[in-house]
Order: C-alpha cells, then sequence, then structure tokens
C-alpha cells in the first residue's frame, strides 16, 4: 500500500537535485493498465465493501491492475488536497453538494457528463444528479447514501408511555417527561463539532423549510435574518431546559453512545451509520425506533440531511480511461446492491434492492418520500463558513445567551466567505 | 551527499593539477570553514531560513494551497485585526507565556528539594525528570482521561469533596488552564534538571561565607544562590518561554481548540486555517504565522544579546 | 551544598525527609502510574467503571498483544525508527561539520552566520510549515519518511551546531596548531585530531536528538498522512479515535510509544542530561 512505487520514488530522489522540475513530468507514463484508487474507508465495514467491489471489478477487467490505498477516515480530508495536485491517483473518493466545489473550482476533478450519459444514470441516479452537478456537468459517480433521523429507546418510550412525537410540542412534552424521570433526553457528542450541524439542519429545515436553507448555506442569506433566529429560538426550547446531554463539548460522538445505550438518554439525533455501534453496544431491534425528525413549521413540505458519498476522477490522474470505466462500474445497481449490503446503507441507483434492514427501510421510505435532499452543514456549506458556523452552534449549545454575538460572528464570515 | 565536499577537497592529489594544489595549499585555512559550513548551511537555509520569508510572501496571497495564488497585500494582517479567533488566539497566548513561567519556580523548588546526598536520591532524581522524556502526545493523553469528567481522577476527586465535577477540557473557561497545566509537568521537570545541575557547580566557598555572614534559608537563596543560579535561570526562562509558544501539540491533542475556540493558540490557529480539515486558506495562516514569528524574534534577539555578549567575554 | 544537607539535620528532619521523598514522587507520576496500571486492567474491569481502584484482574499479556494485533503500532513504531535514527545520524553528521568550521575558523560572516543557525532554533514551527511543505511536495517526497527525515535534518543541524561549537571552543586549541604544525591538512585535523575529542558531544547530542525526533507531533501530522510513513506519536493519536473509551488499549499504546525515548534516556542517563543543560552552567 505504498503510495509511489519503489521505482518512481527513486526517480524522485534523482530529481531531487533539480528543485523545481514538475516531478510528474518526469516520471513518464504508468505502466497501462495500472488503476490507482486511493479511498477513506478505514472503518471496517466500508473497507469491507470497497475490497469486494474491487475484486470484481478486477474479475471483469483482468487486464487492469488495480492499485488501492486506503487512508484514515479523518486524515483523508487533508491528504486529498495533497494527492490531487502532486501525485494524483485515477480515482479518489469524497462527497457530494458544495463539499466537492472547491476542487471542481480549481479544475482538479474530471467532468464524468459523458459516464452519466453514455450509462443512463441521468434516469437511474436522478435522486442524486443535482448534488453531482456544477455548472451543469456532473463531477463524480455516487454510490451510497444514508438518512438521518431521531434514533430513540423504544423500551424507554414505552415505559414512560410516551408515543413517538409527530411534532415539536410533542418532542418538547415527552422530553420534559424524560428529564422528568431522570434520564436525558438526547444525546450528543459536539466535541468533533459536525454533530452540531445535524441539528441546525433539521431545526432549519423544518422550521423554514429546504429552499431558505440551500439559500443560507449558498450564503444568500444573512445569518441575522430573523428566520435565522428563528431556528435558535426553537433551539433553545431544548438547551435552556437541559435537554442535551451534559458537557457534551467533551464527548466525541462515539463517546456519547454509552449514555444512549445505558439508557441515560433516550434520543440521538444522528446518522443511519451510528446504528452499528448503537447494536454493538447492546441495543436490540426492539429497543431501538427511528423516526423522522418532527413538524415545526406546520404544513411545511419535509426535507431530510441524506449524505451522498461520491467517487471523482482527478483532472491529473493517468489512467482515465480504466478509471471512467470503474465509476460506471460502480453505478451499476448489482454492484451497489452488493456493497450497500455490506455498507449497511442505502443504494443510490434506483434499480439496486437495499438490504434488508430495519432502519433502512424505514430511512427509504422516508427519503423516498422526501421533498428534497440535503447533504449536510458541513458539505453544503463552503468549509471556512462550515467551520464557523459549527463553532457557533456548539457555543451556543453551551452558551445560549451568546446567540446574538454568535450570529453576528457568523453574518461577519459569511460577508468574508462568499464573495 | 553531506559530507562529500570537503572530504573530496581534502583528498585531493597534490601530484595531479600542481597549480591547483598549491592554490588549495595556500588557501586552505581560508577556504575549510567554507567548505566545512556547505553541507549544513545549504540544508538550513533551504528549509528554515528561505521559508521565512517565503512564508512572509504567501502572508500577502489569497491562497487555498489548490489553486492561482492572488495577491492581495496586507489585507490578510488587516483581516487579523478583526477576527474574534486571532484575537483569542493571542489572548490564550499571553496567559500560556505568563503561566508556564511557573514551571521556573517549580522547577528551582524541586531542584532544591531534590538537592541532597541520601540513598537512592538519582533515581528519585531521574524518575521526577521522567516527564520530560515522554512525547507530549501521550501527556496529553494522559491529562484529557485525568480531566475526563465522567471517569477521570480529577471527577473522582470533585465527587469525593461532594461537588459535581467540572468538564475542565469542555469548559471555555478552564480549558487553557487545563492544557496549561499538562504542559507545565514535562516543562518543571526540564527546568528542574537545569537547576540541578546549576546547584552541582555552585561553590561551596561562598555559601560558606554566606553562612558566616548570617545569610540563611531564603535570605541565602536570593543573595547567594539565584545569583550564581543565573545561567541555569536564563536557559530555563528560554525553553520555558519557546515552550510555551510551541503550545501546539498538547491544544490539538487535547482540544482540536475547543470548545468553540476558546483553547485556540496562535500556533494552532494556524494551522486550522492552513491545513486541518476545513483550512484552506494558506495566506491567511501564514499571516498568522508571522505574527507569531514576530513575537518570538523578540525573544530571539534577547537571547543573541546575551551570547554576543558572552562571547565577546570569552576572547 | 544549598540548601543544608539534611545529614546535618536533626533526626526528625531526616525521617521527615526521607517520607516525603516518595511521597512528592507518587504524586509527581501519578498520571503515569495510573497509566501502566489501566494498561494491565482487563476490558471488563472497565466496563464495571472500575478506573482507578486495584485491577480485579490482570491482562498485560492480553492488552500488550492486542495492541500490536489489532493496530498498526508495530508499522508505525518502524516508521518512527525510520525518521528518527537518519536524523540522528544526519543532524549530528552534518554539525560536527559545522559546529568545527564555527569552533576553529574564524572567517568573514562566521559570527553572523552562527548566529543565524541560533536563531533558527527558536523559529516558530507554524512559520515553515506551508514552505516546507510545498517543498516537499514539489520534491516528491510528501508522506515518505525521507521527507521527515530531510526536514528534521535540516532543523536540528541549527540546535547541533551551537552544540558542537561550543563542546569544540572548549577543547585545547593547541592540539589544533600542533596539528597544522606538522602539516596536516584541515580534513585530516577535523578527522583525526577533533572527531576522535568529539565523542560525549556525539552521545549527548544523538541521544537528546534521538528523543525529540521520536516525539516528534507536528510535522509527523504536516508532512505524513498515511499509515506507511506515520510516526508512533501521530499514529498513536489517530489510534486514540479508533480506540475510544478502550482505555485499556490506548494507555497499553501510550506506553508502547513513550518506551524507546525512555529506555534511551536510562542507558544514557549522563549524556542525556549533559546535553540538555549545555549552558545552564558556566563553562
Amino acid at each position: 500500500m505504498l503510495f509511489f512505487n519503489d521505482r518512481q520514488r527513486l526517480h524522485k530522489i534523482g530529481g531531487m537535485a533539480a528543485l523545481l522540475v514538475a516531478t510528474i513530468g518526469l516520471n513518464g507514463p504508468a505502466l497501462a493498465g495500472t488503476l490507482v484508487i486511493n479511498t477513506d474507508t478505514s472503518d471496517p465495514a466500508p473497507k469491507a465493501a470497497f475490497e469486494t467491489a474491487i475484486k470484481g471489478f478486477q474479475a471483469e477487467y483482468p487486464d487492469v491492475e488495480v492499485k488501492w490505498n486506503v487512508f484514515d477516515h479523518e486524515g483523508y480530508k487533508t491528504s486529498i488536497r495533497n494527492f490531487l495536485t502532486a501525485e494524483a491517483p485515477d480515482i479518489a473518493a469524497w462527497y457530494a453538494g458544495n463539499r466537492m466545489a472547491p476542487f471542481v473550482k480549481a479544475g482538479l476533478f474530471e467532468d464524468v457528463s459523458d459516464v452519466w450519459l453514455e450509462n443512463g444514470l441521468n434516469d437511474s441516479l436522478a435522486s442524486a444528479a443535482p448534488s453531482m452537478t456544477i455548472d451543469g456537468k456532473k463531477w463524480g459517480m455516487p454510490y451510497t447514501y444514508y438518512q438521518w433521523g431521531i434514533y430513540y429507546r423504544q423500551d424507554i418510550f414505552d415505559k414512560l408511555g410516551i408515543a413517538t412525537p409527530k411534532t415539536w410540542d410533542e418532542l418538547l412534552a415527552a422530553s420534559k417527561t424524560l428529564k422528568d424521570n431522570g434520564i436525558t433526553p438526547f444525546a450528543i457528542g459536539t466535541k468533533a463539532l459536525w454533530p452540531t450541524g445535524g441539528w441546525f439542519d433539521y431545526l432549519d429545515l423544518r422550521v423554514n423549510g429546504y429552499e431558505f436553507h440551500m439559500d443560507l448555506t449558498a450564503g444568500e442569506i444573512p445569518y441575522t435574518d430573523p428566520r435565522v433566529k428563528a431556528v435558535f429560538d426553537k433551539w433553545s426550547d431544548l438547551v435552556e431546559p437541559g435537554y442535551f446531554l451534559e458537557n457534551h463539548a467533551a464527548y466525541d460522538w462515539q463517546e456519547a453512545v454509552p449514555f444512549f445505550v445505558k439508557g441515560e438518554a433516550a434520543m440521538y439525533l444522528m446518522g443511519n451509520f451510528a446504528v452499528d455501534l448503537f447494536k454493538s453496544g447492546g441495543l436490540t431491534d426492539s429497543q431501538l425506533g427511528f423516526m423522522q425528525f418532527p413538524e415545526i413549521t406546520p404544513g411545511l413540505p419535509k426535507a431530510e440531511d441524506a449524505p451522498t458519498d461520491t467517487l471523482h476522477i482527478p483532472a491529473n490522474a493517468r489512467n482515465k480511461e480504466d478509471a471512467r470505466r470503474f465509476l460506471a462500474y460502480i453505478a451499476r445497481p448489482d454492484i451497489q446492491s452488493k456493497m450497500n449490503a455490506t455498507l449497511g446503507q442505502l443504494p443510490v441507483n434506483r434499480n439496486a434492492t437495499r438490504p434488508e434492514d430495519k432502519y433502512l427501510s424505514q430511512g427509504f421510505e422516508m427519503l423516498a418520500s422526501a421533498h428534497a435532499l440535503a447533504q449536510f452543514y458541513d458539505r453544503d456549506a463552503p468549509a471556512e463558513m462550515a467551520k464557523a458556523g459549527m463553532e457557533g452552534f456548539q457555543e451556543f449549545m453551551v452558551k445560549p445567551e451568546n446567540q446574538d454575538r454568535i450570529l453576528e460572528r457568523l453574518e461577519k464570515v459569511r460577508g468574508r466567505v462568499y464573495k | 551527499m553531506s559530507a562529500s565536499s570537503p572530504a573530496q577537497e581534502g583528498h585531493c592529489p597534490p601530484a595531479l593539477h600542481s597549480s591547483g594544489a598549491d592554490i588549495w595549499r595556500r588557501n586552505q585555512r581560508r577556504l575549510a570553514p567554507y567548505l566545512f559550513l556547505a553541507p549544513g548551511a545549504i540544508m538550513f537555509a533551504v528549509y528554515v531560513v528561505v521559508p521565512i520569508f517565503q512564508s512572509m510572501w504567501i502572508s500577502l496571497y489569497d491562497w487555498d494551497g489548490i489553486g492561482e495564488k492572488t495577491f492581495i497585500g496586507l489585507a490578510n494582517y488587516v483581516e487579523l485585526f478583526d477576527d474574534d479567533a486571532f484575537y483569542t488566539s493571542l489572548k490564550n497566548n499571553i496567559i500560556w507565556l505568563v503561566l508556564y513561567m511557573l514551571a521556573v519556580p517549580a522547577g528551582l523548588a524541586i531542584a532544591l528539594f531534590l538537592n541532597q546526598t541520601v540513598f537512592g536520591i538519582r533515581l528519585v532524581k531521574s524518575l521526577f525528570f521522567f516527564p520530560f522524556v515522554l512525547s507530549q502526545v501521550v501527556v496529553g493523553l494522559v491529562f484529557a482521561w485525568f480531566y475526563d469528567p465522567g471517569f477521570g481522577l480529577l471527577a473522582e476527586l470533585f465527587k469525593a469533596f461532594g461537588t459535581k465535577p467540572i468538564a475542565i477540557l469542555a469548559d471555555e473557561d478552564y480549558v487553557t488552564y487545563g492544557i496549561i497545566a499538562a504542559g507545565l509537568w514535562p516543562q518543571i521537570a526540564y527546568c528542574m534538571i537545569l537547576y540541578l545541575t546549576g546547584l552541582n557547580n555552585i561553590s561551596s566557598e561562598q555559601i560558606e561565607a554566606g553562612r558566616l555572614d548570617g545569610a540563611r534559608g531564603l535570605s541565602m537563596l536570593w543573595h547567594v544562590i539565584l545569583p550564581q543560579l543565573k545561567p541555569a535561570t536564563f536557559i530555563a526562562v528560554v525553553v520555558t518561554v519557546i515552550g510555551a509558544l510551541r503550545s501546539f501539540d498538547l491544544v490539538s491533542i487535547m482540544t482540536d481548540g475547543g470548545p468553540y475556540g476558546s483553547s485556540r493558540v496562535l500556533a494552532y490557529y494556524m494551522y486550522e486555517q492552513a491545513l486541518s480539515e476545513y483550512g484552506y486558506r494558506m495566506g491567511y495562516g501564514a499571516s498568522i504565522a508571522v505574527v507569531l514569528f514576530a513575537i518570538m524574534i523578540v525573544y530571539i534577539s534577547i537571547f543573541l544579546v546575551r551570547m554576543i555578549a558572552e562571547d565577546r567575554e570569552r576572547r | 551544598m544549598f540548601p543544608t544537607p539534611v545529614a546535618r539535620l536533626d533526626r526528625r528532619w531526616q525521617t521527615l525527609y526521607k517520607l516525603a521523598l516518595p511521597v512528592s514522587l507518587v504524586f509527581w507520576l501519578l498520571p503515569l502510574l495510573a497509566v501502566m496500571l489501566t494498561s494491565i486492567r482487563s476490558a471488563g474491569d472497565l466496563a464495571a467503571g472500575n478506573y482507578w481502584g486495584w485491577p480485579r484482574d490482570f491482562s498485560l499479556v492480553e492488552n500488550y498483544t492486542a495492541v500490536f494485533e489489532n493496530s498498526p503500532i508495530g508499522a508505525y513504531i518502524l516508521n518512527s525508527f525510520k525518521v528518527t535514527i537518519p536524523t540522528v545520524i544526519g543532524a549530528v553528521g552534518l554539525s560536527c561539520l559545522t559546529g568545527f568550521a564555527f569552533g576553529i575558523y574564524r572567517f568573514k560572516g562566521g559570527l553572523l552566520l552562527f548566529f543565524l543557525f541560533v536563531a533558527g532554533n527558536f523559529v516558530p514551527f507554524q512559520i515553515l510549515m506551508v514552505p516546507v511543505r510545498d517543498l516537499t511536495l514539489k520534491l516528491g517526497l510528501y508522506d515518505t519518511t525521507l521527507g521527515l527525515v530531510l526536514f528534521h535534518v535540516a532543523f536540528q543541524t541549527g540546535f547541533c551546531t551551537l552544540f558542537m561549537r561550543n563542546f569544540i571552543r572548549a577543547l585545547p586549541f593547541e592540539l589544533i596548531e600542533a596539528a597544522r604544525v606538522e602539516g596536516a591538512t584541515e580534513w585530516q585535523i577535523f578527522l583525526r585530531v577533533v572527531m576522535p575529542l568529539m565523542r560525549p558531544a556525539i552521545a549527548a547530542l544523538s541521544v537528546l536528538v534521538f528523543t525529540f525526533i521520536w516525539n516528534d507531533y507536528f510535522w509527523a501530522t504536516v508532512l505524513v498522512q498515511g499509515k506507511h510513513a506515520l510516526p508512533v506519536t501521530a499514529g498513536l493519536y489517530s489510534l486514540n479515535g479508533q480506540w475510544l473509551a478502550a482505555w485499556h488499549l490506548v494507555s497499553a499504546g501510550s506506553i508502547v510509544a513513550a518506551l524507546p525515548p525512555v529506555v534511551m534516556f536510562f542507558l544514557m542517563q549522563k549524556h542525556f542530561i549533559a546535553g540538555l543543560t549545555l549552558g545552564a552552567t558556566k563553562g
């Protein structure tokens, strides 16, 4: 799993004297038929899913030699920027939405609209098409997505006679009952910041709706807008009475899971990938329920967060021909079925079969009838805005009294980021 | 690679080109220092000196590290002065600098405590010094765990006193102090060893003379011992200042600058802006680094001025 | 000697001192002792909430085997050696040359150059970060141990030069004069006369640089990403994310990561301290 093969490396060292020579040019053409794939799939399930997919690809295209580099999930987010410019692979994993915009705009991703067209993907992957499109072109291939929503302790709800909340008031009432019984309503760990993004997304989607949310993340609405303030007012309905896990800023999302598993907290707004950890912590299907985030503004069409993971061809890739074949392969319904069975997530291709699973079935139905799908705050908003935003959300969840100051700060960042 | 050039010159066979050898022989002492210096100096120039100027230059650009650079003059610095996060980092840096200085008297105190000749004292001294050998990553992990509000040793102490544990690393008011406390641990050990060595070399005549003059305890320490420990104090202050300004490791490991950026220091903020998951601002990051460098320059100058003075004394 | 030796004080003080020593030592090393204890605790003990009490059962072998089997920490440690050892050789080697140049000769610009080396030591890493990362990328050495080594060698040369120069200055200059009279070339003087005398300085610098580089975290995160080149410090931090709440493994991993410099320190204590306390006493 070396990043360079040894011959290349020797080349490089030899070329060191000529400091500023563009080394990529020196290396000569890569061996024809070598396909280099870089992914961030360091967790067991995603790793296994790719392993099978790549094996299948090699069986179909025996003349192609695949080199697969697995990066640490978190570290990948910084390394991608290095290898896209320096030592580009032929395929790189990334995310849909605005998260890919910087690479597209810097000319580091290849336009793959042709792959979509030739394989009829504009139809079979239609649901993900908008989040893969920038300037009317497609820039990558989605292969999996998953729902967000509230996972809750069915057993605790039953014991306390709480019905699944459908509206904001019902959610508040349920939270009060739980709190009165010494149970924290919501588990959350905000140390890594991003879990706060899920809360902001859902509150904004339910208070102001999808269109507003997209305009906001696109930088067209000030954070000091009264409609944004309204979102925070709803949020403080939960923060003020202490409905979130105490000291949440000290925990990562995984570290907050034990509170939920032990029954010290009863609900957890999370992506479906968390089910794995809930179950390995000892929760069973009968204890663990899933619900759609309740309605806040009556009658507003419901949109959901459904982050999509994608593969791209870097503009500096050497073997774009085989890379295109691989993208077409990964878009196929049979491959997506197989990969997502391992991932425990939803295939993007509408002709694929989705895994038999209580939460995925529920999630699929929810997403199928959704008004629209958002990617996630840190994928819809540009990186810099997302970072400042989520930091503000975390501060708000600890010190709700700072609301105005936080929003003014975010507005300042917005003024700078979207120029 | 590194040692090759002086080697070749030195072994240059005189018989082969006699005129060249003559020049070499005549000028050998004049040329030798440059040849000895060359490999180290080139490396140092390429990796340390030049990058400093490059950073200054980059700080005048808007650059995301992947696309084109855009020249924006001093705009990064203008923005810096209107950036709350920058001020938070600067404030924390000052807190670090001030509180880190505690390592110096604390190190002295422990050194005085250990400066005895009883059985096993050597082992005790090395064990006291031990934390300095540990990586900051290990120190950070150990202390993060110590502070854990659920089951950390500190939480247990709070519970023992019947109060609710404070989540030190999740509280904007305590977090920086919590990290500094972790950093002080190895730093005190470092200062201690400096003072132990210093104490070892104190002339016993002066101590006896002081005793005859009636100096004892604190007044002895102040009037007789400390003046003699001046070189140790100087080094201790210098390494502590550098340690305080290089506080990146612990912040990164214990909090990532959180909660909501309240434990950031300039070193971490710079990294965050330029290279972290959401950082795409090389130019802005570089301007933060330049400010950090400017602060450090003050200390570097003090150190150099002193070194020059010392050097003059000697030769 | 200051303070007054306890031996000269009365019995009660002596006993008190002998009591205070171990107590303060335990207190001082408490965080470390806790980690050691946890590294041999069983997962069941932790799950049952026994974080600080005496372990109910010990799983020293299990935990340490688990650390090596379930994680790439073995590879990380190997990477650390691949970075540390060449750096020690490179930095100490280069600084023997530079230290010799500054220590023996007086030449134009010499003092200025020397101060540049010294000042470079104190430079905040951040001001080097972006250009050094770019340079490493351009050399094609990003994400390789060699990329890290080259930077470390260059940077450590600053500190080592200061050390070597001061050491060489303290050598008797007559030796060099005598060798010159006998017609030795400058290179021969360096190799035959000065180098053999520099052994203690080389030893001291080697242990010191070894520890500094082994414990480096910043550059490991800036210049390296993947498992194939990540040193153990940065590796340990990424494992911490993977071993959430598995404190027995985190502890065992920490100890494994800390071991090489600790062993080095205890084996070479005298040199280590000699290196660190350079300048703490008037020479």
